[in-house]
């Protein structure tokens, strides 16, 4: 292969990381806003813990996706002004693989320091004990979801300037299932039902984006390269 | 081949016509007499492209961001000489935020020196390089030539290369079909 | 292009002058079966229908709410569908449709929340309940919303065309799953479901009114969309002949055309 270079999954994932460790300081901001605006919710509410308890798990939800819709944005702004995403276009390989790359990677540095974080976050309010493990595994994948769906949003707006709030709005709609799911599975487990059951749901909506979204991801890349 | 034409022009649409990025709305491209639709992984790998950006992550180190871009069989030695041909002898360790413009196209022109692609499709690569530079990339690109590979270049400039072919590209005008 | 088959008749479709020609022709007969359907049915169901036992005369707001919701749905189908097509084909045409079935799509939607609200308040005595149709309707409104913002976001109208057809191709595959997730979301927390639209226990003097008004709804849909095609199709054409030739008529006077 005379031009082969690292430009299939594992070389975008890895390149991603690296970059994002080598901006440390921005990739942690998803996480730090989780933080912030968890306490924000007290503070508007009420500092009871019978009045957080029954809002937690929706609270939780509801925070880590403002924080994964607030991170995807520059998923692809800074390969769309330096040039590297003409050069993944055309480059011989499919272009999902990439962007599947990409979108892990995303995935690795947002979603999965929300769900390692949620804990504190649950204790913070007052979430009940039987509630802690359905909300990791819940979170775990549907963060997911939400990075793999979020990229689509991301590809369709990366060459507008503004384009952070109208982002929010086309993707917003799409989330919203992944937080029914979410939130119930938490609920669920705190009830003491079975929270295998929406669990299996998420896991299914993640089996499907992982399938689709990378394919309308590469098709708006595509569109948006060719001005 | 080298294009011509006035800014504007068209010279950017053909090359990335080239590359596939953008499809046609008539007509098609051949490569060895297939239309490159059928063959477009294969093509693709003979390809080499510089756009009008460079193509640079400014986080990454220069020698990072040319190893990224080159072959993955590339030796380390050989990007290390490929950036001090280019005058970035010195500066692969430097991140790309501290270097500037000229510094970013001159990492970028690097690849010609460490890929193995048939066909370059260059988009004015003389911008912002010195007569020292411009040398040594004709110097480059007659010995690419020698080896038996194809050049489509765009610029203004007079090219000092045997057997340059030279086609206008006039606005709203179909040009093309070679 | 293929085996023989002649596809003239299908890339005729897709030239705006004929389908502007072609509506042109039809137009009166669509205005008369979409107003006659429209007064009949609302006359019917609004004044002469079977009062509701249970919700006296406000009930009757089903006569405008049910058949909007329908079509506020179908539209987005029609708008995905006339995206796809345009994707695909790589037909003008089809991308004026779907441009113009978008702001239709988004006003019934919201068009039938309103309704739903008018339906809520001496029903339930709330404007709002977070009941799944109502729920679905509001998501729906902003999925419509969304492709809205994308067609005019971009400086290259057909860009804009190409991301709003895509939106909408991902907003179709979404529906169901949204559908089904908040009926599902709601029966969770509201097992005493009191459905907004229970249809089956209604009596054939009612539900006779009801399918007059889906019907003159679908019409009025396929006019409304039509108009706005012709308007969308006279913008964006007026540089060629026709379009000029047309404009010169109407200037100098409704003369025989």
């Amino acid at each position: 292969m005379s031009n082969a270079h690292n430009a299939g999954f594992t070389g975008y994932l890895q390149r991603d990381l690296l970059l994002a460790y080598r901006r440390h300081g921005e990739a942690a901001s998803p996480l730090i806003f989780f933080l912030l605006v968890a306490t924000l919710v007290p503070l508007g509410v009420s500092p009871e813990a019978g009045r957080l308890e029954p809002l937690a798990p929706g609270i939780i939800w509801v925070m880590a996706l403002l924080a994964t819709l607030l991170s995807t944005e520059g998923l692809f702004a800074s390969d769309y002004q330096d040039g590297s995403l003409e050069q993944m276009i055309i480059a011989p390989q499919l272009l999902a693989m990439p962007v599947l790359g990409k979108v892990t990677a995303h995935w690795l540095v947002t979603g999965l320091p929300l769900t390692l974080v949620s804990p504190i976050i649950g204790i913070m309010l007052s979430l009940p004990s039987d509630g802690f493990i359905p909300m990791m595994a819940s979170l775990a994948l549907g963060t997911g979801c939400l990075s793999l769906v979020g990229a689509v949003g991301a590809a369709l707006t990366v060459s507008l300037r503004k384009g952070g709030l109208l982002l929010s709005l086309l993707v917003v709609p799409l989330y919203m299932p992944v937080i029914i799911f979410g939130s119930a599975t938490v609920q669920a487990g705190i009830d003491g039902l079975n929270w295998f059951a929406p669990l299996a749901i998420l896991g299914a909506m993640l089996a499907t984006a992982v399938a689709l979204c990378p394919l309308a991801i590469a098709g708006a890349l595509r569109l948006v390269s060719s001005n | 081949m080298q294009i011509e034409g006035a800014n504007g022009s068209g010279k950017t649409t053909l090359l990335r016509l080239l590359t596939r990025a953008l499809e046609a709305s008539s007509g098609s491209v051949f490569y060895a007499g297939v239309d490159i639709d059928q063959c477009l992984y294969d093509y693709r790998e003979q390809i080499l492209y510089l756009g009008h950006q460079p193509g640079v992550k400014l986080n990454l180190s220069a020698e990072e961001n040319l190893r990224w871009m080159s072959p993955a069989s590339t030796a380390p030695e050989a990007i290390v000489s490929a950036l001090a041909d280019l005058g970035l002898r010195g500066y692969e360790d430097v991140p790309c935020y501290s270097l500037s413009a000229g510094q970013h196209r001159r990492v970028a022109l690097a690849r010609l020196l460490t890929s193995r692609a048939q066909i370059w499709l260059l988009d004015e690569p003389f911008t912002a390089i010195d007569k020292q530079g411009v040398a040594f990339l004709e110097q480059c690109m007659q010995q690419h030539l020698n080896q038996g590979g194809a050049i489509l270049v765009s610029t203004h400039q007079d090219l000092a290369i045997t057997g340059v072919r030279k086609i206008r590209v006039e606005p709203a005008d179909d040009a093309g079909g070679f | 292009m293929g085996s023989g088959r002649d596809w003239t008749w299908f890339h005729r479709l897709g030239s705006p002058r004929w389908f502007y020609e072609t509506t042109g022709r039809w137009l009166p007969l669509l205005w008369a079966v979409t107003l006659a359907l429209l007064v009949v049915g609302l006359v019917w169901g609004l004044l002469y229908a079977p009062q509701d036992a249970k919700q006296g005369n406000s009930f009757r707001i089903i006569y405008l709410h049910v058949p909007v919701s329908f079509l506020a749905l179908a539209g987005y189908y029609i708008m995905a569908i006339a995206g796809a097509v345009g994707l695909i084909w790589k037909m003008k045409l089809s991308y004026m449709v779907m441009k113009s079935a978008a702001p239709l799509g988004a006003a019934l939607t919201f068009l039938a929340l309103f309704t739903g609200a008018v339906w809520g308040k001496p029903t339930w005595g709330t404007y709002w309940v977070w009941d799944a149709r109502i729920t679905s309707m509001l998501i729906l409104l902003f999925l419509y919303l969304g492709v809205l913002a994308l067609q005019y976001a971009f400086h290259s109208q057909d860009t804009g065309n190409k991301a709003s057809a895509m939106l909408a191709l991902v907003g179709t595959v979404n529906i169901p799953i949204i559908y089904k997730s908040v009926d599902w979301w709601y029966t969770l927390h509201q097992p005493a479901t009191i459905k907004l639209t229970s249809a089956p226990s209604m009596h054939p003097d009612m539900f006779k009114p009801l399918l007059v008004m889906i019907l003159a709804m679908y019409c009025f849909y396929a006019l409304v969309l039509i108009l706005n095609t012709r308007v969308e199709i006279l913008q964006r054409e007026r540089k060629t002949g026709w379009v000029r030739d047309l404009a010169r008529q109407a200037d100098t006077g409704p003369d025989n055309q």
